[in-house]
């Protein structure tokens, strides 16, 4: 179970996809203009990142290392265009709006990454929990600065008008990649405060405690009594 | 017909630049951008494989995919003419210029992952130019020559974006910023700023 839960953790936070390991810039910036947007984006990736991540994970022991990449290719290429006929018939709205990001998911480095780094060499329910588990990572990183952006840009929040003042900076390629640096700063400064404050902890409860230790046959004596 | 030519060339230089408005590409942008000279590279190297890419791509899908109704495998098979072609040119260049190769191919196998090698064989698939490129009069038909034309512009778009990146950090390392803000972010709010400059050029 512990392991189930580092590979959860490790997804969603330690190495988030977006603020950590900067990979998929190109769809982060590029959908994260709407809260709707970067989270039907965040789902499309973790829906293709767990059948990838499952299906080469099954495929492991099959797949020779010399035509690995291309062998992934193929897979998540696949995926993808199944999704997109998918998108296409049940949600015309959010086809539209990914418009060329769509098919661009091929391309996004998280899918291949997790699939080099991860699904390549570890079993089926690993793989499937890793793909979920980063995908969410990725889908929460766009929501929250889908919800930034929306809010200041558009004063609206999820499509729902809030109110009229709006700063159109934010809407624009301009304040993508402003609010993108500044979510990554963030998240660097509020992780290094958490390590910071476990490791604190775990110092404090090794440390040896500064006055000197009782006397041994003090310790006896109450002991016994 | 010559103003057609001016607006593609103006549109993808500055308008809708690759890297800065849509945002297409941007992994090459924040590796590759540390010097100048590595910059110029990357760009020329994207310039050629994208050009490349188009000239294959888009008559493959007009002509052959279109016909046969097998335009649902566009992906697919553009993601393997991509990885191909930048095998082969990666293997000619070694062969034939090799002072060429050394300063442009390490970054050659990079792009074959680059969104906007695929993003611009992606884009050029419409029917009339006036879907690319706004501002264009509508009911002139995109053909394979405005298309590389496109392709080519988008490439040098996409060099400029880099190279001045490239000068923009080679300041940004040295500079004095909180121990949070080092590496991308600052990189990104530079981005940012040079983001806001050539939003000018959609306003005009």
């Amino acid at each position: 179970m512990n392991k189930y839960a580092k590979i959860t953790m490790d997804g969603l936070v330690n190495n988030n996809a977006t603020f950590k390991l900067v990979l998929g810039t190109c769809a982060t910036l590029g959908m994260s203009a709407t809260a709707l947007g970067g989270l039907g984006m965040g789902l499309s990736v973790t829906i293709v990142l767990l059948l990838s991540n499952v299906i080469i994970s099954l495929l492991r022991k099959v797949i020779p290392s010399t035509v690995r990449i291309p062998a992934f290719v193929v897979i998540i290429a696949t995926l993808v265009t199944l999704l997109r006929m998918f998108l296409y018939k049940f949600l015309p709205d959010l086809y539209d709006t990914m418009g060329v990001f769509l098919p661009l998911i091929v391309v996004n480095c998280l899918i291949l990454g997790r699939a080099e780094a991860f699904s390549s060499k570890q079993p089926v329910l690993d793989s499937a929990i890793d793909g979920v588990a980063s995908g969410l990572g990725f889908t929460l990183a766009l929501t929250v600065m889908g919800i930034i952006r929306e809010l200041l840009g558009s004063g609206s929040f999820f499509g729902i008008k809030l109110w009229d003042f709006t700063i159109g900076f934010f809407t624009n390629s301009a304040g993508a990649f402003f609010v993108y640096g500044i979510c990554i700063a963030l998240f660097v400064f509020i992780t290094n405060r958490v390590e910071l404050c476990l490791n604190a902890k775990h110092m404090q409860a090794l440390r040896v405690p500064k006055e000197p230790l009782p006397d041994v046959t003090e310790t006896a004596q109450k002991e016994e009594a | 017909m010559f103003a057609t030519i001016l607006l593609i060339v103006v549109s993808a230089v500055l308008s809708q630049n690759f890297i800065l408005v849509k945002f297409l590409g941007i992994c090459p942008f924040l590796g590759v951008s540390k010097r100048t000279s590595s910059s110029l590279s990357m760009g020329a190297a994207v310039t050629l494989v994208m050009l490349i890419a188009t000239l294959v791509t888009y008559p493959l899908y007009t002509y052959v995919m279109v016909p046969l109704g097998i335009e649902y495998l566009e992906i697919i098979f553009f993601i393997f003419i991509i990885a191909a072609l930048v095998q082969m040119l990666e293997k000619a260049i070694q062969k034939f210029f090799p002072p060429l190769y050394k300063t442009m191919g390490i970054y050659l196998p990079l792009i074959t992952t680059n969104c906007a090698i695929l993003g611009v064989a992606e884009l050029v698939l419409v029917n009339e130019l006036s879907n690319v490129i706004a501002g264009v009069e509508a009911g002139i038909a995109m053909n394979l020559g405005f298309a590389l034309l496109y392709a080519l512009f988008a490439g040098i778009g996409f060099t400029l974006a880099m190279v001045l990146m490239g000068g923009v950090r080679e300041r940004t390392e040295k500079l004095n910023v909180a121990k949070c803000m080092k590496g991308f972010p600052i990189t990104m709010v530079a981005a940012s700023f040079m983001a806001m400059a050539f939003y000018v050029f959609t306003l005009v």
